[in-house]
């Protein structure tokens, strides 16, 4: 049974240094907030697990949480670069960072393995591609059957997995909605499930094939509104496209990367004070227009 | 006649190749915003396929994410991304693959990875996302990319995505599905591959074009068809959906979508 906790207690309890962690959500539903917590309790030696590193893994890799990534594309979506990824790729700032690249449908497929309790994911991809010259864990395998030979990949098992949905009963059954990514299976294939979510209601009102994930298969919910900021959460809010855009003159330079996590993550207390501290920012910023 | 710009052509000329009855897989950016021209004009029906989940988008404005709300919000059915893959890509039901590129070789093959050595990179490009398998698994692949003699390279620093690989049959040996790249498409001209070696040449200049500008930006010998065409101008249907499309993008983003 998920407990319902606060997002600092269920970090405390359930993310731990040197662990594999995957925080999910493809586009849609990142969970952010739960990003600035890892941070402000100072996690160190991470394996970061995501399709798309976005902001969050940026913030991390910057901060100094994280050893190694695996990932499949790591951009700011329609903007351009992560610069703390690349300067950590290119330059080992703050500390080298170890990378293993995969394709979208290969870490997919991996983690519908991780889900499905099997130790590799079979999938028809890379002839051609250099990437398993350089990523000595796809291989390949050939079918018992036509003789076909696949790519095969290491399922994800992360030790932890942090989402974000819209809601959660007050028992901790959890509803997502829209664009679903693979948050169910990363969920189900990590021995802990964080899920953060925009409310607690007394009845989700699932409809029947909604994507529900029950209580007893996450380790804690937590009330955190707005915890999918910068991105967004279907029926709630809408993605700050403008925030994607500030972000990479903060996260362009090493000095204005840490004031700016030194002031707004390390410097308050928890999300909703990150909130109004970025609110009262964004005003000022706005009058001296 | 209207004015356009050499971006509009590559965007008309991108979208043009995009049928009404087909089933396409979108990347982001250009191509996205060609499929969505298509679909405005002269293909209301081809069905748009989005790597987040959404199957049949019908976006009024380009998304500036592959995940956008207004993508699931349009779309007949909303799926996993895990299922987008298996399902409906490796499953063998799309028809175009439709690509953007970093760079691209005379063998349509693509780098989205690296610039320089893959351990001590020059430039750390985003890397794979969905393209390595959609160019593999896609019963074709159209590529739009703008051209310069960094964007078209004679030998590419990574092969993120395979187009013909080492050209000629190279492909069908390595036993991939599909047919590979058909056409590139730039805002200078289209190249095809040619039959039987599989290199891309120029088939079709763009209006006011010359071979000599073609030559200096692309990075390998690049040949021309015996008979180039010259690519027919965006006309004032075409010109207005793009320019409206782009306009509603701008008011709803603040940004406009899809340069990346």
């Amino acid at each position: 049974m998920a407990e319902i906790l606060t997002l600092r207690e269920a970090v405390q309890r359930f993310v731990n240094d040197g662990d594999t962690l995957a925080l999910e959500g493809f586009t849609h539903l990142i969970p952010s907030a739960a990003a600035h917590e890892i941070i402000r309790q100072g996690r160190k030696d991470l394996t970061l697990v995501r399709m798309t590193p976005d902001l969050v893994y940026d913030l991390l890799i910057g901060a100094g949480c994280a050893k190694k990534l695996i990932f499949s594309w790591g951009g700011n979506p329609g903007v351009g670069s992560l610069h703390r990824l690349r300067d950590a790729v290119e330059k080992g700032w703050p500390q080298p960072l170890e990378i293993e690249e995969h394709s979208h449908a290969d870490l997919a497929n991996a983690y519908v393995a991780g889900a499905s309790g099997l130790p590799f994911a079979v999938l028809r991809a890379y002839a051609g591609s250099d990437l398993p010259k350089v990523n000595p864990l796809i291989r390949s395998v050939t079918c018992p059957f036509t003789g076909e030979v696949l790519a095969a990949v290491p399922s994800v098992r992360p030790d932890v997995t942090v989402i974000h949905a819209q809601k959660a009963d007050r028992k901790g059954n959890v509803l997502i909605q829209g664009i679903l990514g693979v948050q169910k299976e990363a969920a189900l294939a990590a021995r802990r499930c964080i899920v953060t979510v925009e409310e607690i209601v007394d009845d989700l009102k699932a409809p029947m094939n909604a994507c529900v994930l029950p209580t007893w298969a996450l380790s804690a919910v937590c009330p955190v509104p707005g915890g999918a900021h910068p991105s967004y959460a279907h029926g709630y809010y809408e993605r700050d496209n403008r925030f994607y855009q500030d972000w990479d003159p903060i996260a362009r330079s090493r000095e204005g990367f840490t004031a700016w996590i030194d002031a707004f993550i390390r410097g308050t207390a928890d999300f909703s004070a990150f909130q109004e501290k970025m609110g009262q920012a964004r005003l000022a910023a706005q009058e001296a227009e | 006649m209207m004015n356009y710009s050499t971006n509009e052509m590559m965007t008309v000329a991108a979208a043009r190749r995009l049928g009404n009855d087909s089933v396409c897989f979108v990347g982001i950016g250009l191509p996205s915003k060609a499929a969505n021209l298509a679909r405005l004009t002269h293909a209301p029906d081809v069905v748009l396929i989005y790597e987040s989940g959404p199957i049949g988008a019908k976006p009024s404005v380009l998304p500036l994410s592959i995940g956008d709300g207004e993508l699931a919000e349009t779309a007949d059915t909303v799926v996993p991304t895990g299922e987008i893959f298996r399902y409906w890509l490796q499953g063998g039901r799309i028809d175009v693959g439709f690509l953007g590129a970093a760079q691209v070789d005379k063998y349509g093959n693509i780098n989205t990875t690296v610039i320089g050595d893959y351990h001590q990179p020059k430039v750390r490009l985003p890397g794979a996302g969905g393209a390595p398998e959609i160019a593999g698994s896609a019963k074709k692949v159209l590529i739009i990319l703008k051209q310069s003699h960094r964007t078209f390279v004679d030998k590419l620093a990574f092969i993120t995505s395979v187009g013909h690989g080492e050209g000629g049959d190279h492909r069908r040996q390595l036993g991939l599905p599909g047919a590979g790249p058909v056409a590139i498409i730039t805002d200078l001209c289209i190249m095809e591959p040619e039959a039987g070696t599989n290199e891309f040449v120029v088939t079709s200049l763009h209006p006011g074009v010359t071979r000599e500008q073609v030559i200096e930006n692309t990075g390998w010998a690049i040949r021309f068809t015996d008979k180039v065409a010259v690519t027919e101008a965006p006309n004032e249907t075409e010109l207005t959906a793009l320019r409206e499309l782009e306009a509603r993008t701008a008011a709803a983003h603040g940004q406009a979508g899809g340069e990346e």
